[in-house]
């Protein structure tokens, strides 16, 4: 038997009792239900804070506004690059998407850091703060959007596993890092920044290595 | 531009999505030599690019609902293929003893240390397990060639042949308990079937 015809053997099954498919959303559809889940999350996190307080931060603090806006376009920018790389054949240039987002948190972050000390908006975060309330928060935030995100991106085809992974997870801690600012009553410090930095990057990472141990295809 | 095999291949799997199955066929039998063009420029010669050819055409079925007709066919494909491609390169470089993919392909490499008679050795016990492997029931003799020799997961073999995992594994079990006693002339333990 020659391997023309073990090829036309396996076509023969592939096309035996063949099934309707539904055809996947497009990447940009699907970032948008995924944004809308952590919205909602937000929306429900937010009745429990006091939005006033942070309202109060940004009017003293217009950076931490600008922080929050950069975290926010990063996540989103990550999910849609998230989604697009869970399409077989796009660019892999599209995994730069959330640049911009990052570029503009990090500064924000950045200039707040150093902005404290012209006078503080707020107490100044500790160590003990930074490394007991923030990092926690942003892990259990981190939780329901990973397992949302990660059940969304098994219905795609991923052909990066490790860059879908990747964007993935930055999508989330980044998602966990806005939100946080509803529960955070102290200034930003470099230490504080520090603690925030590390859990992103941990849990961007750690997608980027789930995703290639979990393959996605 | 699109060319008119992609503009064909594309309509034929929008039909297939649809549940189309003379199309699917028609649809994977001309992604056939794409995906051993795609699998070639990574490499691969001979019996491996069919290997990594049928992997691929399992992936395109498991990953045809990936695919949107607003978007063109020929690189949808070709990814999947490089990716296959990658995925065997990765399962060859942990088998201890098998060279990396190489430009040019692994047949065209000479090894320098393999002598005639060991060669004519080899030979000999490729021939006895060929002939033991002949003689092993056709579900047995699939699930050797699918999983030990292709190298290819349960749950693709599965697929590819409508038997469960449960059965592969029986199959493979006893067809490896067959081969050893006729190869070695141990009692087999149990009765293949």
């Amino acid at each position: 038997m020659t391997r023309a015809d073990d090829h036309a053997r396996l076509i023969g099954r592939l096309a035996q009792d063949l099934q309707p498919v539904g055809r996947l959303a497009p990447p940009g559809q699907r970032a948008l239900t995924w944004l809308a889940i952590a919205v909602a999350l937000g929306l429900l996190l937010a009745t429990l804070a006091q939005p006033g307080a942070l309202l109060q931060r940004m009017a003293m603090r217009p950076e931490i506004g600008v922080a929050m806006l950069g975290s926010a376009l990063t996540a989103a920018l990550a999910a849609w690059a998230a989604f697009l790389a869970a399409v077989p054949g796009r660019d892999a240039r599209w995994g730069l998407l959330p640049l911009p987002g990052l570029l503009l948190w990090v500064a924000a972050s950045g200039l707040g850091c150093l902005g404290q000390s012209l006078g503080p908006a707020a107490p100044p975060a500790s160590l003990d703060q930074a490394v007991m309330e923030c990092v926690p928060f942003i892990a259990m935030v981190s939780l329901p959007l990973s397992l949302a995100i990660g059940l969304m991106l098994r219905r795609g085809f991923s052909t990066r596993p490790g860059q879908t992974g990747l964007l993935a997870g930055l999508a989330v801690a980044a998602a966990a890092a806005t939100l946080l600012n509803f529960f955070h009553p102290f200034d930003v410090t470099a230490i504080d920044l520090l603690a925030h930095g590390v859990s992103v990057g941990l849990i961007a990472l750690g997608g980027g290595v789930f995703g290639r141990w979990l393959g996605w295809r | 531009m699109l060319t008119e095999l992609e503009l064909k291949l594309a309509r034929s799997m929008v039909a297939a999505q649809a549940g189309d199955a003379a199309e699917y066929r028609i649809l994977l039998a001309g992604c056939v030599p794409v995906i051993a063009a795609a699998v070639r420029a990574q490499g691969f010669r001979g019996d491996a690019v069919d290997d990594v050819v049928q992997d691929t055409l399992l992936a395109v079925h498991r990953a045809r609902h990936t695919y949107d007709p607003a978007r063109p066919f020929l690189p949808w494909l070709r990814a999947i293929a490089r990716r296959r491609s990658v995925d065997a390169l990765r399962r060859r470089g942990r088998q201890p003893g098998r060279a990396a993919a190489v430009p040019g392909g692994y047949d065209s490499i000479p090894d320098p240390a393999e002598a005639a008679d060991s060669r004519l050795e080899a030979q000999d016990r490729r021939r006895q397990l060929a002939s033991a492997l002949r003689g092993l029931p056709q579900a047995q003799r699939q699930a050797v060639e699918q999983l030990a020799m292709a190298e290819r997961s349960l749950e693709d073999t599965a697929q590819a042949t409508g038997r469960s995992k449960g059965a592969l594994k029986v199959n493979l079990h006893r067809a490896i308990k067959a081969l050893r006693a006729r190869l070695t002339g141990e009692p087999a333990g149990d009765d293949p079937r």
